[in-house]
């Protein structure tokens, strides 16, 4: 299954609603592009949903990481939301759970960034 | 890629066949992914004319699964630690960490030109049966 991207926006966050794989070849191209479109837009507060993701891999996770790092080098902050266990248990293993704000509902996500 | 997507799904239907639980099916073919993208990616180096080589056997205590490349070969020990902090942030790094995380064993064999890669996880005993008495 492809990764498909929902975007919304609330509060001043733009939110990326993710559906499906993050892994080479499929979706950790359309994530970066999809970030750095918002970030060239000058978008400041990212917040991630990965409520509907059931696989990353090492690639997605790279992009994860690069998205952020390129957030924070504009200025802007990216934080994930609704990590399904799959996922979370892959930051937890490669320590990632430690680089990222990690959020369990959207209403706390958002007050993050005020 | 296509051979990438047939390794992982073969993967997947050998997990279930033994009736590993989700969590574990998941991280077995997680790490089988991994290993058979690095070998198109940095194997082959993504080379159309080169190929990838899979094959799984259930020995009853373990499942083995060996993928092989035609590439240069590499060395795992030169790996950079993608736990390291000075390494945390890089966008790469972390397929032979994740296989090793979720698999029992990982063997390394050069093979001149290519490596192949065994990956090893063990199988539990079913309920209610024990290894000794």
């Amino acid at each position: 299954m492809a990764l498909t991207i929902a975007t919304r926006e609330l509060d001043g966050v733009t939110i990326l609603d993710l559906s499906g794989r993050i892994t080479l070849g499929e979706g950790a191209v359309q994530l970066r592009e999809a970030i750095r479109e918002l970030i060239s837009k000058g978008v400041k507060n990212i917040l991630v949903g990965l409520g509907e993701v059931n696989y990353i891999d090492s690639s997605g996770l790279g992009e994860l990481v690069s998205s952020f790092t390129t957030a924070k080098n504009q200025g802007a902050d990216l934080k994930l939301l609704n990590l399904t266990k799959k996922v979370q248990d892959v930051l937890q293993v490669t320590k990632l759970y430690t680089v990222f704000d990690i959020f369990d509902d959207e209403a706390s996500a958002i007050a993050s960034f005020k | 890629m296509d051979s990438v997507a047939e390794i992982e799904a073969t993967a997947e239907k050998l997990t279930q066949a033994v009736g590993m639980d989700e969590d574990e099916s998941f991280r077995v073919v997680m790490a089988v992914r991994e290993a058979a993208v690095n070998a198109v990616l940095h194997g082959n180096s993504y080379d159309p004319t080169k190929q990838i080589s899979a094959s799984f056997e259930n020995t009853g205590k373990s499942l083995v699964i060996t993928i092989a490349d035609q590439g240069e070969g590499l060395d795992p020990d030169k790996i950079p630690d993608p736990l390291a902090p000075e390494n945390l942030l890089r966008g790469t790094g972390r397929g032979i960490f994740l296989i090793r995380s979720f698999m029992d064993e990982v063997h390394f064999r050069q093979m001149h030109p290519g490596t192949e890669l065994t990956l090893i996880k063990n199988l539990q005993p079913a309920a209610g049966t024990s290894a000794d008495v």
